[in-house]
């Protein structure tokens, strides 16, 4: 491998280790003496314990401790919020419930057993008395008075009630000209499945009091600092090491009740201690996404012009408020409902309700995915119902192109973009008129065929600090880099950010050699454990490449300048007259004296000839905060067959025409692209998590849950436009959540487009078969009433 | 999800397992490729305490013409079924079906037998079997006797095997000359198995329907002949009117007890076994001649 540049598709250097099997994960970690824990998870929606009879599962075989919640709750504090709302419910989260249990899945009790096995017979034994409570599990119907109550601090289970907007929508709408369309839509909840589940090893060493927690993380130093903060152990003597993360989606990015209890158990048995998540557990106990239940209305000239966009939203939050939760469906929700238009008027109102159900938090995309469908679906809906070309009323209504930064109705500032140039590559990719052509054709034929779009635009890069503070975050949002050459010239470095599948270690290399002309297999990635480097944030929000990147190549700036005196010094020549290209320092003109990084390197370290006052060694250190977030953007174009006979929906085709600023790995980021887009169909088709009214989790399986699979995917048509972000220095903007973002809208578009004829006008995710036979049946039924009620009328 | 204890054997004839089955009698589970047990067993839902495993037994695994039909061992898996040439040549339906079962990972294990045994109410192999007819031999350790597979399931998950039997084979009979088979089917989105699976075993001659076999599977609470089905076929020309009319019906036997879940109320589970008796009568028709 040679040196990489920007731009170019280096192969994951990670791959030949993640997939032979050699990665280490948290469950490969084994440590002498290491015992094995299991929890006791409540089986109801909501109930009371009276009491918990633990002495069965002690007189178990291999047991060595129990501890209900009662026991430990001293230690255990309380689980952290991270992100606060003004009048933000904040209801006591113990990681072991002791009084109540409010979810399905709820831990009240853990067990420490010398085996995993003994450990889950041994739980399996514990009986917990219960006072089955009411229940309650949707978001709109708990706030209605008379609803089980969850916490007593948060009457009406209203944990907030917040609102955005921009213009005045009810004014927009007093014009007699205004058309209003009206939907209740629901955004279904969905369960993450990374291919790793959760898992936590807490090894305490008892002569110095510190603690090491091996944690499948995307936030291994926030997990530090909650950690410590929930605890009160003291920050120095906690260390927190994310190994290999087998995926996560945004549901590994809170700081978790088990490894809390981990940690504390650990002290309590003296042992290290280890704990894996099944994968029936992680339905329940590990944070879910989206469900909201939302009335939107979208008005609009017979023209084509829209002028503005209505939100009430009914947001479930779960039975507590999980670490980012306040965020996810207010402003990374809220201040998206502009989209990629004009859209002078927005009104949108949100509130955040507690139900007996597993928390709700991020999950890839959290809140935009929930934004873009909302808007994208009602665009659409707002074209039919005038009887216009979607397309046409999407160019109408598409904001100007721009470089640097143009304020939108909401207050944000949208980076950069040209989304009609970005449109119209699509289109022509996709050849739009062809299309209609075909489908006109095949519907005399009868075959259903559709078309969807989505033009979706995001906000990720999180996140400038400054104004995420204000906005309420708990938590600087900058992020750090160290870059240490050796004395041999080869290169470590250490990012805050550490990886689970996005390919870090390959994209952080290739700057790094694109910058100094080192060898990509000369230089080692370092991520992911807090006392090897300084403190970072973590992966989430698309932020990565935008924050971690730019911090990064900061870092890079800094060896570059510190070599270049060096090496101007050793060449004996004016800095103004050295150049640094490839790895190599030259005097401009002189054919002969040249200087590798590889030997500066070495003299920095042999420090026998420094310039005056430059300190010996060569590692830098940088922390870079945005000025402003990154706005990817861009158009998904999706064709789908429907079945007459049985309703199912077939994906055809699928163009992706994104516009994720300069792009470092075009490779990697079309694999995020593919796996983005697979989990917005994911949703569009066949995903739903299904409770009952009292709190059962019924598709609480991968038998029941329908994630998608290959076979229900076309071969992606995948293409760029490409404007710089001005909020970074390498000018990136961030591709690990658009997919998703994008798809779901596409392939919904795409359905309803395929019956619309028949009068269908909305349907809520998953397009399930069912549901999509059902609205052709109801469709059918209503024209065949019209048509009877004319007759008879002529009669 | 952790199963709980359990004593295990692997004998490695017949007669030691149905020995075992014997001693245990009431206790013990034969496991074939474990994949309705097991997952059964993790979510404590089966705790069996005690396995005998029939997968060391050599001699269970094959697939013979004899007689003009042909005999299955019961741990033939669903991968062996699906490629073989003997069963797509007499049986293309069996091998067709098997070959929609679930993930490859469950086809190189799950087995005939063992699906048989298990009698899920969405399995595919109990529709295909009693669409073509034949029987389950089930042995214990003194005898052994045919089971008609028309008498074989009796109810959910209920099959008129004994606690001590064993399936060792099942026989399948010649089809007549001129006979069409399909399979059709609509699947559960997450695991694969059938929301409603039709299979049709059609007999023409001289332009008239001689014979017709059709096996209704997902929409009830087991495997069940569409009997009215085939009854509109039977001495019928089949055209396009008649198999629609004959499809119709295909839900009738089940009518009473169709299942519902998350992924299919029952009315959808009705108009899909319609849908798919239409094909897979129309399929087999066409194959027939
Ligand atoms: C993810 C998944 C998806 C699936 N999808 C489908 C699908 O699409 N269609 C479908 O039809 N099935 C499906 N199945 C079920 C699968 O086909 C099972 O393998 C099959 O039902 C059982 O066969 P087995 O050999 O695995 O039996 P086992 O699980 O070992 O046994 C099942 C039962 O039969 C008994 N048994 C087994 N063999 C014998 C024997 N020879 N004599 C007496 N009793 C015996 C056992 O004691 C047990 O009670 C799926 C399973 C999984 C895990």
């Amino acid at each position: 491998m040679a040196v990489a540049t920007f731009g170019e598709s280096v192969k994951r250097t990670e791959d030949p280790r993640l997939i032979t099997g050699r990665g280490k994960y948290v469950d490969d970690v084994r440590l002498s003496g290491m015992a094995h824990i299991a929890f006791v998870r409540s089986q109801y929606g909501h109930a009371r314990i009276k009491s918990i009879d633990t002495s069965a599962a002690v007189d178990s075989p291999g047991v060595i401790a129990v501890f209900t919640g009662a026991d430990l709750q001293e230690e255990l504090g309380g689980l952290p919020v991270g992100w606060m709302l003004p009048d933000l419910k904040q209801p006591a989260h113990p990681p072991l419930a002791f009084e109540t249990v409010r979810y399905l899945g709820d831990a009240v009790a853990v067990v420490v057993a010398d085996t995993a096995y003994q450990a889950n017979d041994a739980a399996a034994l514990v009986n917990v008395d219960y006072e089955i409570l009411p229940a309650i599990v949707n978001a709109e119907d708990a706030t209605k008075d008379g609803a089980p109550l969850l916490h007593e601090e948060a009457p009406n289970n209203i944990g907030f009630d917040w609102e955005v907007g921009g213009g005045d929508y009810g004014e927009a709408i007093k014009d007699p000209d205004v058309i209003v369309v009206k939907e209740r839509i629901v955004n279904q909840r969905l369960i993450p499945n990374s291919m790793e589940t959760r898992g936590v090893v807490a090894d305490y060493d008892a002569g110095k009091g510190n603690i090491t927690l091996y944690t499948s993380t995307q936030i291994p130093h926030l997990v530090k600092l909650l950690f410590s903060l929930v605890t009160g152990w003291p920050e120095q003597k906690v260390r927190v090491i994310a190994p290999d993360v087998g995926g996560g989606f945004g549901s590994k990015l809170y700081l978790y009740a088990e490894e809390v209890v981990a940690g504390i158990v650990a002290r309590h048995v003296q042992r290290p201690v280890k704990w894996i998540e099944s994968r029936s557990e992680a339905y329940v106990s590990t944070a879910h996404g989206r469900d909201h239940i939302c009335d939107v209305e979208i008005a609009g000239k017979q023209d084509g012009e829209i002028v503005g966009i209505k939100v009430d939203l009914y947001a479930n939050l779960g039975a507590y408020i999980s670490t980012f939760a306040p965020l996810i469906p207010t402003y990374l929700f809220g201040l998206m409902l502009g989209g990629v238009y004009k859209m002078p008027n927005i009104e949108c109102k949100v509130h955040g309700v507690f139900t007996n159900t597993t928390p709700v938090d991020a999950y890839r995309g959290a809140g935009r995915p929930e934004a873009a469908y909302l808007v994208e679906r009602m665009v659409s809906r707002f074209a039919q119902e005038i009887g216009r070309d979607p397309i046409v009323v999407r160019r109408k209504n598409m904001l100007q192109a721009h470089k640097n930064g143009r304020e939108v109705t909401t207050g944000v500032m949208y980076d950069s973009g040209d989304y009609k140039g970005n449109l119209n590559k699509a289109l022509e990719i996709f050849d739009y008129r062809q299309f209609r052509a075909d489908q006109r054709a095949a519907r005399r034929e009868g075959k259903l065929l559709g078309v969807g779009i989505a033009a979706y635009i995001e906000i990720c890069g999180m996140a400038p600090s400054a104004v995420a503070s204000s906005l309420g975050a708990g938590a600087g949002l900058w992020e750090s880099s160290n870059v240490r050459l050796h004395p041999t010239g080869k290169a470590t470095i250490y990012i805050g950010t550490s990886p689970h599948g996005q390919g870090h270690e390959t994209t952080m290399a290739q700057l790094v050699s694109s910058e100094l002309g080192i060898p990509v297999e000369d230089i080692e990635v370092l991520h992911g454990d807090t006392d090897m480097g300084q403190f970072g944030t973590g992966t989430f929000g698309s932020r990565s490449i935008a924050v971690g990147g730019a911090a990064l190549f900061n870092s890079l700036q800094k060896v570059k300048a510190k070599t270049h005196r060096l090496a101007s010094h050793l060449l004996e020549a004016d800095p103004k007259f050295v150049t640094f290209n490839n790895g190599t320092f030259a005097v401009e003109d002189i054919a002969d004296k040249t200087l590798s990084i590889q030997e500066v390197a070495g003299q920095a370290y042999a420090a026998a000839n420094l310039p005056p006052g430059m300190e010996p060694g060569l590692e830098e250190v940088s922390f870079f905060d945005p000025q402003n977030f990154a706005w990817p953007n861009g158009t998904h174009l999706c064709v789908v067959e429907v079945d007459q006979d049985t309703g199912k929906v077939e994906v055809q085709r699928y163009v992706a025409v994104d516009d994720f600023g300069n792009v470092l790995n075009p490779m990697i980021v079309d694999g995020m692209t593919h796996g983005g887009v697979a989990q917005g169909i994911g949703q569009a088709l066949s995903e739903a998590a299904v409770y009952t009214d009292d709190g059962q989790l019924l598709s609480g399986s991968l038998m029941d849950y329908a994630l998608p699979s290959a076979d229900m995917f076309p071969m992606m048509e995948l293409d760029r436009t490409v404007s710089p972000s001005p909020s970074n220095p390498i000018g990136v903007k961030g591709a690990g959540e658009a997919g998703t973002i994008a798809a779901s809208p596409a392939v919904m578009n795409a359905v309803i487009d395929a019956i619309a004829h028949l009068g269908v006008k909305h349907m809520d995710m998953p397009a399930t078969s069912e549901k999509v036979w059902r609205a052709m049946q109801d469709a059918k039924e209503a024209r065949r009433a019209e048509r009877a009620a004319a007759r008879s009328q002529r009669s | 999800m952790v199963t709980s204890n359990f004593d295990y054997f692997a004998p490695t004839s017949v007669d030691e397992a149905t020995s075992l089955l014997s001693r245990y009698r009431g206790e013990a589970k034969v496991l074939a490729g474990g994949h309705s047990l097991i997952p059964m067993m993790k979510l404590r839902l089966a705790e069996p305490g005690v396995l005998v495993d029939i997968g060391g037994i050599d001699g269970l695994s094959y697939i013979k013409e004899e007689g003009g039909g042909v005999s299955i061992g019961s741990m033939t898996t669903y991968r062996e079924l699906a490629t073989s040439s003997v069963i797509q040549a007499n049986y293309p339906l069996l091998a067709d079906a098997s070959a929609r079962v679930a993930d490859l990972q469950v086809r190189n294990r799950g087995t005939i037998g063992g699906s048989l045994a298990h009698s899920d109410p969405a399995g595919d192999i109990p529709a295909v079997i009693l669409a073509i007819g034949g029987s389950v031999v089930a042995r214990t350790r003194r005898s052994s006797r045919d089971i008609n597979i028309d008498r074989f399931q009796v109810d959910l998950l209920t099959t008129a095997l004994r606690d001590n039997e064993i399936i060792t084979e099942i026989k399948l009979p010649a089809l007549a000359a001129g006979t069409g088979t399909a399979y059709s089917k609509f699947h559960q989105p997450a695991s694969h198995y059938a929301i409603t699976g039709v299979a049709a075993v059609v007999t023409v001659s001289g332009g008239t329907c001689t014979d017709a076999r059709v096996a209704v599977t997902g929409a009830g609470d087991k495997a069940t002949r569409a009997r009215r089905t085939e009854r509109i076929l039977k001495g019928k020309e089949l055209t396009q009117a008649v198999i629609r009319r004959a499809a119709s019906r295909a839900a009738a036997e089940v009518e009473d007890s169709l299942n519902e879940d998350i992924h299919a109320s029952a009315e959808y589970r009705a108009h899909l076994t319609q849908v798919h008796a239409g094909y897979a009568i129309e399929q087999a028709a066409a194959a027939a001649g």
